[in-house]
C-alpha cells in the first residue's frame, strides 16, 4: 500500500503538470477520482496494454469524462502509452484532448457529454452475459452528472436485467460547477434512489484505497443485482487549497499555487497515509 | 399493390441473417410492434433487447453492446430517434464509431394525423449532419433488404429511415440494382434530372413516364444513400440536364434538396428546385393526403419540369 499511496499522489502530480502546462484542465474533480481509478486499475480490473482488444477483458467507462487527465495520468503510469504523450495534452493537433476518445489507447468509449457512461455500461454488461464471459464492466459518475435523467433510464435497465457484472460508482464529492450539489439539485437520499432501482448501494471512503477496494470485492460477490459504491470523496484530494472549492473545478493554477502544490503533493505521497 | 411495409423487410431479413450469425442485437424502446419486430423477438429472444420507453438509453445500450462486439440494430420511431436520442446517435454511435444501425421506423408524416411530435421531417438534417454518421432512406423493400444486407458487411455507424405504410414497388424481387452507396439510375434523360429518396421514388418514377408522354426526357435518381451521397452521379445527371429537380419526404432545410443544390451550385451550376415539406407542422392528414396538400406527388413533379423548361 506504501507503493500505492505515492503512486496516488504522484499521478496527481502528473494531473498538476498537464493541466499548469496547457492552461486547461478540471482539476478539483481529477484530484477527487484519482483514487477510485488508482483502485481500479491497480486492484481491480483485468486490462493491459498488449490486450486492449481482449474480448475478456474488464471494461471501464469514464462517464464524468471531464476527469480525463486524472485518466491519462493512470493509463500513462500503466503503460498504455509513453510519457511524452503526455505534454501534448490539449496541444495543437494532439490526440489528448479534454475527454476520453477510444482513438487512445485502453480507452474503450468517447465521453465527456454527461448521463451517457451508465447506459453504455448496461450494453457491454448485457454483451457479457449473452457470450458468457466474465468480464465485469466499471463506470464512475460524477455526483452533479446525477441530475441527466439518462442515467436513470441506465440505472432502471441495468436493474430490470439485474446485471450483477455491473459495477457503477458515484465521486460523491457533494460539488458541482455552480457550488453544492445539495444547492444546485439535491441528491441526497442516494440509497434509496438507487435501491429502488433494482442495486445494491454501498458505501466507501473514497480517497482510501483500502476502503475503495473492499467495496469493490463485496460487489464481486453480491449476485442478482447491479452494485453502486456511493464512493464519498473530497474534490481537490490531495492539495489543502484546492480541496472542497467549488471555485477549483477547472480553474488553473497560477506558478505560485503550482509550486505549492507540486510541494504539499509530494509530502503526502511520502506520509505514510 | 405490395402489402409489405419497408420495416417487415428489415424484420424479415434480421431473422433470417440472426440464424446463423449469433452477433445480431435488435433493441427495441417498447416499440417492437411499430418496428414489425415481434416475430424476431419470437425467433430469437436471445439476440433481443428491450429498454422500455427510453430512447437515449437504448442507443446507448446499442452502443456498449456493439463496443464488445454486437451488431447492434435499434429500432424505434424515426421522430424519437433523430432528435430526443440525437446526441447518443453523435456521441455514443458516431463519435465512438461503434458498429450500430438506428433504424427510425414510421419516419416522415407516416403517423399522419398524430402530429408533429410523431413526424420526423427532420431527421435527414439531424443525423446527416454528425460526422460519421450514414443516412439511408430507401425506397421499397426489395431494395430495403439488399441495403440491411450491405450494413450487416461492414462496421460502421448508420441511420435508416423507413415509413410505416407498405409502399408499391419500385425493384423487381431478386433483380435490384444495388450497389452500396451508389445512386440508382432509373431513367436517363437529357431535359430534366429528378434526384428522389424513400417514398418519393416511385412518384418520381411515375412522373418520368407520364413527362415521357410529353416529350420530355429526365434522369432519375434513387438516391437512398443520403449520405454519403452519390455525388458523381448527381453531377452526371445535372451536367446533361437543362433543371434539376429533388423530393423528400422531409422539409426543404438540409435534406436532400439541399445537398443536390450544394453539388450542383459548385459543380454545375443549374436551376435546382426542391419539392419538400414546409418548414412549419404539415397539415392534417395520412401520408398521401400530405404528399398531395404540397406537390410531393408526379403532378408535381411533371408541373415543376414543365415550368423549368419553360423558363
Ligand atoms: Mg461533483
Amino acid at each position: 500500500m506504501e507503493n500505492l499511496n505515492k503512486l496516488r499522489f504522484e499521478l496527481r502530480q502528473d494531473v498538476l503538470d498537464m493541466i499548469y502546462r496547457a492552461k486547461t484542465g478540471h482539476i478539483g474533480g481529477d484530484f477527487s477520482v484519482m483514487d477510485i481509478l488508482v483502485t481500479l486499475y491497480y486492484r481491480q480490473l483485468n486490462v493491459a496494454p498488449d490486450r486492449t482488444q481482449d474480448p475478456d477483458r474488464d471494461r471501464f467507462v469514464l462517464s464524468k469524462g471531464h476527469s480525463v487527465e486524472a485518466l491519462y495520468a493512470v493509463l500513462c503510469s500503466k503503460g498504455f502509452f509513453p510519457k511524452s504523450d503526455l505534454l501534448t495534452y490539449s496541444q495543437y493537433m494532439s490526440k489528448y484532448i479534454g475527454h476520453p476518445n477510444n482513438k487512445i489507447s485502453g480507452i474503450e468509449m468517447n465521453s465527456g457529454s454527461l448521463g451517457h457512461g451508465l447506459s453504455v455500461s448496461v450494453g457491454m454488461a448485457l454483451a457479457g452475459r449473452m457470450d458468457q464471459r466474465s468480464y465485469r464492466v466499471y463506470v464512475v459518475m460524477g455526483d452533479g452528472e446525477l441530475a441527466e435523467g439518462s442515467v436513470w433510464e441506465g440505472a432502471m435497465a441495468a436493474g430490470h436485467y439485474k446485471l450483477d457484472n455491473l459495477c457503477a460508482v458515484v465521486d460523491r464529492n457533494r460539488l458541482q460547477i455552480s457550488g453544492c450539489t445539495e444547492d444546485v439539485m439535491a441528491h441526497d437520499s442516494q440509497d434509496e434512489r438507487w435501491a429502488s432501482f433494482g442495486w445494491h448501494v454501498l458505501h466507501a471512503e473514497g480517497n482510501n484505497l483500502d476502503s475503495l477496494n473492499n467495496a469493490f470485492e463485496t460487489a464481486k460477490t453480491l449476485k442478482g443485482k447491479p452494485t453502486v459504491i456511493i464512493a464519498d470523496t473530497t474534490k481537490g484530494y490531495g492539495v489543502s487549497f484546492i480541496e472542497n472549492q467549488a471555485g477549483w473545478h477547472h480553474r488553473v493554477p497560477t506558478e505560485e499555487e503550482y509550486q505549492k502544490a507540486t510541494e504539499e503533493l509530494k509530502k503526502r505521497g511520502e506520509a505514510n497515509e | 399493390m405490395n402489402k409489405i411495409p419497408n420495416r417487415q423487410a428489415i424484420c424479415e431479413l434480421l431473422i433470417e441473417r440472426a440464424n446463423t450469425d449469433k452477433d445480431i442485437v435488435v433493441l427495441c424502446s417498447d416499440s417492437r410492434g411499430s418496428a414489425s419486430m415481434t416475430p424476431y423477438v419470437e425467433a430469437h429472444p436471445d439476440q433481443f433487447v428491450e429498454v422500455g420507453i427510453a430512447e437515449q438509453s437504448l442507443v446507448s445500450v446499442a452502443a456498449g453492446l456493439a463496443r464488445c462486439g454486437k451488431k447492434a440494430f435499434a429500432a424505434s420511431p424515426a421522430c424519437f430517434l433523430s432528435t430526443r436520442s440525437m446526441e447518443q446517435a453523435k456521441v455514443d454511435v458516431a463519435y465512438s464509431n461503434t458498429n450500430v444501425t438506428l433504424i427510425g421506423i414510421s419516419g416522415g408524416v407516416s403517423y399522419g394525423a398524430l402530429g408533429m411530435t410523431h413526424h420526423s421531417a427532420q431527421d435527414i438534417a439531424t443525423m446527416a449532419s454528425i460526422p460519421n454518421m450514414r443516412v439511408y432512406i430507401p425506397s421499397d423493400r426489395h431494395q430495403t433488404r439488399c441495403l440491411v444486407d450491405a450494413l450487416l458487411q461492414d462496421e460502421k455507424p448508420a441511420y435508416i429511415r423507413v415509413g410505416r405504410n407498405p409502399v408499391e414497388d419500385v425493384y423487381e424481387e431478386g433483380q435490384v440494382p444495388f450497389v452500396m452507396d451508389q445512386a440508382t439510375v432509373l431513367s436517363e434523360g437529357e431535359d430534366i434530372a429528378i434526384v428522389a429518396c424513400g417514398e418519393m421514388v416511385k412518384p418520381a418514377q411515375e412522373a418520368v413516364a407520364a413527362l415521357k408522354e410529353k416529350g420530355i426526357s429526365a434522369t432519375l435518381l434513387d438516391m437512398y444513400c443520403v449520405k454519403p451521397i452519390d455525388q458523381d452521379a448527381v453531377i452526371r445527371a445535372a451536367e446533361r440536364a437543362k433543371a434539376v429537380i429533388t423530393i423528400e419526404e422531409h422539409t426543404y432545410i438540409g435534406g436532400l434538396g439541399s445537398m443536390v443544390a450544394q453539388i450542383v451550385s459548385a459543380n454545375c451550376p443549374k436551376k435546382v428546385v426542391n419539392l419538400a415539406l414546409p418548414d412549419a407542422p404539415v397539415i392534417t392528414g395520412v401520408s398521401k393526403q400530405v404528399f398531395d396538400y404540397y406537390g410531393l406527388n408526379a403532378e408535381g413533379i411533371v408541373k415543376t419540369a414543365e415550368k423549368l423548361l419553360a423558363e
